[in-house]
């Protein structure tokens, strides 16, 4: 059965279109993996309907308590030097994004990935999978208790390094809100060399890298990091319009 | 000692209070060659549980820009149920005829770079214009290599007549329209996802 719709007006909201100057490009010629993937044809232009402005609402099935905390895995301690990361997931109004899945992943804090392709030569520990879920609270707050990763070498060029970061996916309450990105650390000697960060048009640079927080370091246990996510905001006046009618 | 760095972050938590429409979105990165860490669901390929009466597969392959199959790509996919509607608040007319039907699938490309979804076959949903749009599905593709996402669509090659009153559809170059229809198959339907090349995939910005 296809082609039911109510009668009545469909009221949607409309997500603001990204800035392409502050626009992360799907290629960019220094990361050598884009050459064969990055598709060479402009996109086109898909003007907003319900399949786009609606998305995903995970609920908290997807989410146990422990989650939210990466240092405590099969009975230990993970090594490292232990961080909480948090923030809030917002719109580019600044408006919170409340009740939405977070999930992120990690090196361990020797740069090594739990993971059958990752096999440079750097431990793996056994207390730390890298692992980590949460849902924002009501005020879009987030938080993790994790190991700070290391950095690790790569091939896209010859001493090629990854600056430390932590892997976030996103899913806000859209579609077209779906965010999948990297945050780094203040002042990380090695973004001059990493086109994954060098990517970013400058002027967003800045939004990929998380604030060290000195107020929320706990004395004796652990080091801050605050950092919030912008999602893309809705215009202030839903656009109306009219569904046919047609009720099947 | 937290002056030392100015970041977007920092602006973004002053924000708050007050509303200010120009923060800098967090900009994508690739989900890299370890999303298998973060983003493995068991049972994420079912859009509904797999055998529900009415379900099918959707499988594909993701190739690169040399034919070869992209064995580390996660494919996602966003769908209204039979009826037309979403399980959404912004969709007014509501959803409650499928309660098992997420409208959601979650999928890596494993074996062969294959992807595989169990799903129902979603209605048409008004196009705000006043017309209605073909079954479709929203699908977002990450992958090491690729810096931000790329979305594309699902049709049926079985909806023609849908098909040719969709304004999407309508929208794309004649020529490449074909990039978007799912085939028929024995159990279900066939998408490949050709990122790069001569049969490469019509994707959208949105
Ligand atoms: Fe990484």
């Amino acid at each position: 059965m296809t082609g039911t719709t109510s009668g009545s007006r469909l009221h949607l909201p409309r997500y603001r279109r990204e800035d392409p100057s502050l626009r992360t490009p799907v290629g960019y010629p220094d990361y050598k993996s884009t050459g064969l993937r990055a598709p060479l044809r402009t996109p086109v232009d898909l003007p907003q309907r319900l399949t786009e402005v609606t998305g995903p609402l995970l609920g908290e099935d997807r989410v146990t308590a422990l989650d939210a905390d990466l240092t405590k895995r099969n009975g230990g301690e993970a090594m490292g030097q232990r961080i909480i990361v948090h923030g809030r997931v917002l719109d580019s109004d600044g408006r919170p994004v409340p009740h939405t899945l977070v999930e992120m992943w990690q090196a361990n804090a020797h740069g090594r990935y739990r993971h059958v392709v990752d096999n440079w030569p750097a431990p793996l520990d056994p207390h730390f999978d890298g692992l980590g879920r949460v849902m924002t609270g009501d005020q879009g707050r987030y938080e993790f208790l994790t190991i700070k990763p290391g950095a690790y070498p790569w091939r896209n060029h010859h001493n090629a390094w990854r600056p430390a970061h932590i892997h976030f996916s996103l899913f806000g309450r859209a579609f077209t809100q779906r965010l999948i990105t990297q945050m780094y650390f203040p002042d990380d000697p090695l973004f001059f060399q990493d086109p994954i960060f060098n990517a970013i048009p400058e002027g967003a640079r800045t939004a990929a890298i998380s604030r060290f927080d000195y107020d929320r370091t706990v004395d004796h246990w652990a080091l801050a990091f605050e950092f919030d996510f912008v999602l893309r905001g809705r215009d202030q006046t839903p656009f109306e319009t009219d569904d046919d009618g047609d009720v099947a | 000692m937290t002056t030392a760095s100015q970041t977007a972050s920092q602006t973004a938590s002053a924000a708050v209070s007050v509303q200010n429409p120009d923060l800098v979105l967090t900009p994508s990165a690739t989900a890299g060659p370890y999303l298998a860490i973060g983003l493995t669901w068991d049972n994420g390929h079912g859009v509904v549980p797999v055998g529900t009466p009415g379900g099918f597969w959707i499988r594909g392959i993701v190739f690169d820009g040399l034919d070869e199959p992209v064995a580390d790509a996660l494919v996602e996919t966003w769908q209204a149920d039979p009826n037309g509607r979403f399980d959404h608040p912004d969709d007014p007319r509501g959803a409650q005829e499928y309660p098992d039907l997420t409208g959601f699938g979650r999928s890596q490309t494993v074996n062969g770079g294959e992807f595989s979804f169990y799903t129902l076959k979603p209605g048409r949903v008004p196009d705000g214009e006043g017309g209605l749009q073909a079954p479709h599905i929203d699908v977002s593709v990450f992958a090491r290599g690729l810096l931000n996402r790329l979305v594309t669509r699902i049709y049926f090659e079985d909806e023609a007549e849908a098909n040719a009153e969709d304004v999407v559809l309508n929208s794309v170059p004649e020529e490449r329209r074909r990039t978007l229809l799912a085939r028929r198959t024995e159990d279900g339907y066939r998408f490949d996802l050709n990122l790069q090349g001569d049969p490469e995939t019509v994707f959208f910005s949105l």
